[in-house]
């Protein structure tokens, strides 16, 4: 199962390596890590998108990053209300003629045009995973040349529904 | 939490070093041992350990292996940190099987390595590791100093996350600008600033009560005693409530000594080369009260067969330990001795348990299957080697082992009734590890009698540290339980592969008794009881470093057995073969 985890930790150099470290040790599939970070000086912010086999495993590696020295704090928000969001930046191969075609493609997705050359042009997005997978089948077409994603980045919404049955954010395609 | 605390230098003679800095930083830790080796990224180090001579003693060893096992056999005794200083480089890396030895076990170990100047960091320089990456899983957190003004926080941010909580090594890294740079000012505290640590110590009152509970109802509980117990000095709350409550107890292999091995109560040690009594008590129980053991592949065998039919509790410093191998009804994070503080309060009342029919039962086992071994009129019996030794030290001695038969002989067969007389690697199972912890614990407690007792193949792992013992006449025993093989790997072959003798014996060997007289100690070989037995207390009575190279009967196994894969109830060669 795929899981949202959010990791507050201090600002001190390794603490990327001891998390990684500690995934792959235990043999955790990173699927995204995104690092940044917040509103506090010297505090960072993790987002990593993890595939974890069961909820034992699940636990334990929660309970490893907690102990690290540098962690302040580890959630599990896959199950929470939550803010998710990723950038992507998409160069599609294009011509003058194509130009405003790609345009009424990426309009709907508030996508927009970044950079412009002679035969290629540069599209960036933001938002859930699944819209920009599903811009990125649109632009397909037209032949991609590169793609570079962000990873998610996330945290909970200001409001947390007391009851269960609130809509979660899915990860599964 | 924060902590503030004020420095008080000896000598405040601005300027000096960033090196000279880190040795008052040391002394006002309390540290009063260094166990090191130096270098050429350690030399403002050194140059400073010189100026401080009288202030703090340096003990030079032969190997940076020797130096570290020597400081965990110093932290275990001395219940403080061992601090241990070594090169960048190929020091640093010789550091890291003891450093990984120190995390498995939980000793508190302070390391100091070099590194290159930070203007070159990165480069290839000479003798340059990335010592950062390389010892980041195996530490509970390393630093690497970046300025002089860190130093003060981070010296005493490294002895606090190494001695609290779950004990463990923390390694800091200096540049080698950072020991030779001047200071500017004296820096005047120290400020702790560890948001992210805070070892919870006193546990859920409300799974107290649930544990109290599920023991009142309980037929058949008993209680696994871990290293925990040690940690959180807390051998005599242990033994006040088993023995209260007429508890069965059984120890981990580094939990010996923590309950008393002759209390009726005591089962033994359980695991691969436990005691049947302890093992039927692990399978057979109800209730598994588990005390501060981290549920070792090594004592649970097969986890399918383990502790089938009882419920879990288990109490440990570290949550990550709690249902990290055996799924735990009852999780109680705190230290041992609250938790068993809290627990005898909360039980105080209940004054009879019912579970007699359980008593009787592991009597019944501890009758019927002890430990044995057979004479042999012949030769030397390993295991009978051992009981003369616990004979002529009247069990008081500070045992340290290697790794091998004769380690499982000596928990065996050297019945530990009290805490902090054990040394071993259990986790990460080192061999040329006793020798040089042996030393270490010899530093700690001056006046006990401290004996080494190692395997021909792993003694020769670090015999070099002779040179120290005979250095600083210390009066360790070393008894060798030669058996020209390395006898456990050996023991496998013929048990598990059919035989087949591979590269297990030991076709030639110093001659032990000359190697010792070489480096000035004094040396005997034995071969029979007689002698044995005529010897010891002479070999013992002597103030002074000595070994004894004694030649035991080398098919002699380690029974009882479980074999790789099985559970705790299907024990091969309970009984004499
Ligand atoms: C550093 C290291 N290398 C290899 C091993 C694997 N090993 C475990 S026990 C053993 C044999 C030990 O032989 P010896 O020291 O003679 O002791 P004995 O078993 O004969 O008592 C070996 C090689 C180990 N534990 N540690």
């Amino acid at each position: 199962m795929k899981r949202i985890i959010t990791l507050t930790v201090q600002d001190r150099s390794g603490v990327l390596n001891r998390v990684t470290g500690l995934l792959q040790r235990r043999q955790f599939n990173i699927e995204s890590i995104s690092v940044g970070r917040t509103e506090t000086e010297g505090i960072s912010k993790m987002t990593l998108v993890v595939e974890v086999e069961d909820e034992q495993r699940l636990e334990q590696v929660t309970k490893q990053l907690n102990k690290q020295i540098d962690v302040l704090k580890v959630s599990d928000i896959t199950e929470k209300a939550i803010v998710v969001r990723e950038l992507a930046l998409i160069k599609v191969a294009s011509s003058s003629q194509l130009r405003t075609e790609i345009h009424g493609i990426i309009d709907p997705f508030r996508a927009d045009i970044i950079d412009v050359s002679k035969d290629s042009l540069a599209v960036q997005i933001t938002g859930k995973p699944e819209k920009i997978d599903a811009l990125i089948e649109l632009l397909r077409p037209f032949g991609i040349k590169e793609i570079a994603r962000t990873g998610l980045t996330a945290f909970l919404r200001g409001y947390q529904p007391q009851v269960n049955d609130f809509a979660t954010y899915s990860l599964s395609k | 939490m924060k902590v503030e605390a004020k420095l008080e230098f000896q000598t405040s003679t601005v300027p000096k070093t960033g090196a000279d800095l880190l040795i008052d930083l040391l002394i006002n830790e309390g540290v009063e041992t260094l166990f090191g080796y130096p270098g050429g990224a350690v030399l403002p180090i050194y140059d400073a350990i010189y100026r401080a001579r009288g202030r703090i003693q340096h003990v030079l060893f032969r190997h940076e292996q020797g130096m570290i096992h020597a400081a965990e056999g110093y932290a275990r005794i001395k219940g403080k940190p061992g601090v241990v200083i070594a090169t960048s480089g190929p020091g640093a890396t010789n550091l890291v099987t003891g450093i990984t030895d120190a995390m498995m076990d939980s000793l508190p170990l302070v390391v100091f390595t070099g590194q290159v100047a930070r203007s070159v960091i990165g480069t290839d320089a000479f003798q340059e590791a990335d010592v950062m990456a390389i010892t980041t899983p195996i530490t509970k957190h390393n630093y690497q100093v970046q300025s002089i003004a860190d130093l003060p926080r981070i010296v005493k941010e490294a002895f606090h996350i190494a001695s609290t909580g779950r004990p463990g090594p923390v390694l800091v890294d200096i540049p080698k600008d950072i020991s030779a740079g001047n200071l500017t000012e004296d820096p005047k505290e120290a400020v702790i600033d560890l948001p992210g640590y805070q070892p919870t110590i006193k546990p859920n009152p409300f799974q107290i009560k649930k544990l109290a509970d599920s023991l009142s109802k309980a037929k058949k509980p008993v209680i696994l005693a871990g290293a925990g117990v040690l940690h959180a000095k807390a051998s005599a709350e242990l033994t006040a409530f088993a023995e209260k409550h007429k508890i069965p107890v059984v120890t981990t292999l580094l939990g010996l000594g923590t309950f008393p091995a002759d209390s009726p109560h005591a089962l033994g040690m359980g695991g691969m080369h436990g005691t049947y009594a302890a093992n039927m008590a692990l399978y057979e129980s109800d209730l598994l009260i588990n005390l501060g053991a981290r549920f070792d592949d090594r004592l649970t065998g097969n986890l399918k067969h383990f502790a089938p039919h009882a419920k879990v509790a288990h109490i440990d410093i570290d949550p990550a330990e709690i249902g990290k191998n055996v799924p735990t009804q009852i999780p109680i994070v705190g230290d041992a001795k609250e938790a068993l503080l809290q627990l005898s309060e909360e039980t105080a009342a209940m004054d009879d348990l019912e579970h007699q029919a359980w008593l009787e039962k592991l009597e019944q086992y501890k009758q019927e299957y002890p430990l044995w071994f057979k004479h042999d009129p012949n030769g030397m019996c390993p295991q009978w080697l051992i009981q003369a030794i616990h004979k002529v030290t009247n069990g008081e001695a500070i045992v340290a082992t290697d790794v091998g038969q004769h380690q499982m002989w000596t928990a065996q067969f050297y019945t530990f009734n009290k805490p902090h007389r054990w040394i071993t690697s259990g986790g990460l199972g080192t061999m040329g590890f006793g020798f040089p912890a042996a030393i270490g614990a010899q530093m700690a407690a001056p006046e006990s009698t401290v004996v080494a007792i190692v395997g021909d193949g792993g003694f020769q792992m670090t015999l070099q540290e002779l040179s120290v013992i005979y250095e600083r006449n210390l009066p360790v025993k070393i008894i060798i339980v030669n058996n020209g093989a390395l006898g456990m790997v050996r023991q496998w072959q013929e048990l598990m592969y059919g035989n087949r003798i591979s590269e297990s014996i030991l076709h030639t060997q110093p001659d032990f008794v000359k190697l010792a007289e070489s480096y000035s100690i004094r040396g005997y070989k034995i071969d029979n009881q007689e002698d044995l037995i005529a010897k010891l207390p002479e070999i013992f009575a002597y103030n002074g470093p000595v070994l004894v190279d004694c030649r035991v009967l080398q098919q002699e196994k380690v029974f009882p057995m479980i074999a790789p894969g099985k559970g705790l109830h299907e024990m091969i060669g309970v009984k004499p073969v």
